[in-house]
């Protein structure tokens, strides 16, 4: 180890504790699960009780463009998976490309969902809509929590890309490098639990058919 | 998998290699593949299970590598399995009530 090295390690030792952070991140983590696993439950409990109005309404939902989603987020949980791996191996402008690719493919799945959205809406499908309201009322519980559960998650998406735009600049400036780059795992791992949720929203509401 | 001493504080410190990543990337592109072309086929009652069980393995995938959990202090492992296993009480809970009203 170089005497510059052993100088930073001195500096930072006194106060960090990598482990404590990371504890906290999961903890949040798991206030996310119940966020979202509560919904879960909302969504089982109505599909149990309306199995054919749910099946026919998931007909109208785009395969394709939750198939396509599906494929952007995972490879933006591979790009930030890869930046971590980047930092640490002291390659920071690698790190701080592949954190910008995973910007560019959150940005990608938000315009998807956005189109995805205004198609719903021209054909009058959204909730309290007129068309809505003459449906049986299974179709308008599956409407509504589809809303519901990937709007959240959308919103998730933007705050998830404001932490890493964040990030970003902290690697930019030095403050994530090498030594110290617990803030950039903590990071990483809301990320992956937004892709995790998705995981499941896709097959439960697009592949019902 | 490779190993990295942190020397900072004395730590060893395991992660995947670039390539081990992008392998379970290919993986989780693949079972996204097989759960597609599953919805295709008349599976009935079927389609939720195989659904439910390639999104759990995927999951497991994303925890282990891409969050670092295999890696990490075992009290994390069991953090995340009291964690699902309460989400899980509470599916078992409500549909017990639901069932028999």
């Amino acid at each position: 180890m170089s005497t510059q090295a052993s100088a930073a390690v001195a500096e930072e030792h006194a106060h960090r504790d990598d482990v404590g952070s990371k504890i906290g991140i999961w903890l949040f983590l798991f206030t996310e699960l119940i966020l979202f696993g509560g919904m879960f439950i909302v969504y089982a409990v109505y599909r149990f009780a309306h199995p054919a109005e749910f099946h026919l309404a998931a007909i109208e939902l785009d395969t394709f463009v939750g198939t396509v989603n599906t494929i952007i987020l995972l490879t933006s949980s591979l790009t930030v998976a890869l930046s971590i791996r980047a930092i640490q191996d002291g390659r920071t402008s690698l790190s701080l490309l592949l954190v910008g690719l995973t910007q560019v493919l959150a940005a990608a799945f938000l315009v998807n969902k956005y189109f995805e959205w205004s198609h719903k809406f021209s054909l009058g499908i959204y909730p309290r809509s007129p068309e809505m309201l003459n449906r049986p009322s299974g179709e308008i519980l599956y409407f509504g929590l589809y809303f519901t559960m990937t709007g959240l998650h959308a919103l998730h998406v933007i705050i998830g890309m404001a932490i890493l735009g964040f990030m970003m600049v902290s690697i930019a400036r030095g403050t994530i490098n090498r030594t110290s780059h617990v803030r950039l795992e903590a990071g990483g791992l809301y990320w992956h639990l937004v892709d995790i949720i998705w995981i499941f929203l896709f097959p439960l509401f697009y592949l019902l058919h | 998998m490779e190993q990295h001493h942190d020397h900072r504080s004395g730590e060893t410190t395991h992660g995947s290699s670039y390539g081990q990543f992008v392998l379970i990337w290919l993986g989780l592109l693949a079972l996204t593949g097989i759960t597609v072309a599953l919805a295709g086929i008349d599976l009935g009652r079927w389609l939720i299970v195989t659904a439910l069980v390639i999104a759990s393995i995927k999951t497991t995938l994303v925890l282990n590598i891409f969050m670092h959990l295999k890696f990490e202090d075992r009290m994390f492992r069991i953090f995340v399995f009291v964690a699902v296993l309460t989400l899980t009480i509470f599916f078992v809970l409500t549909f017990f009530d639901y069932a028999f009203h």
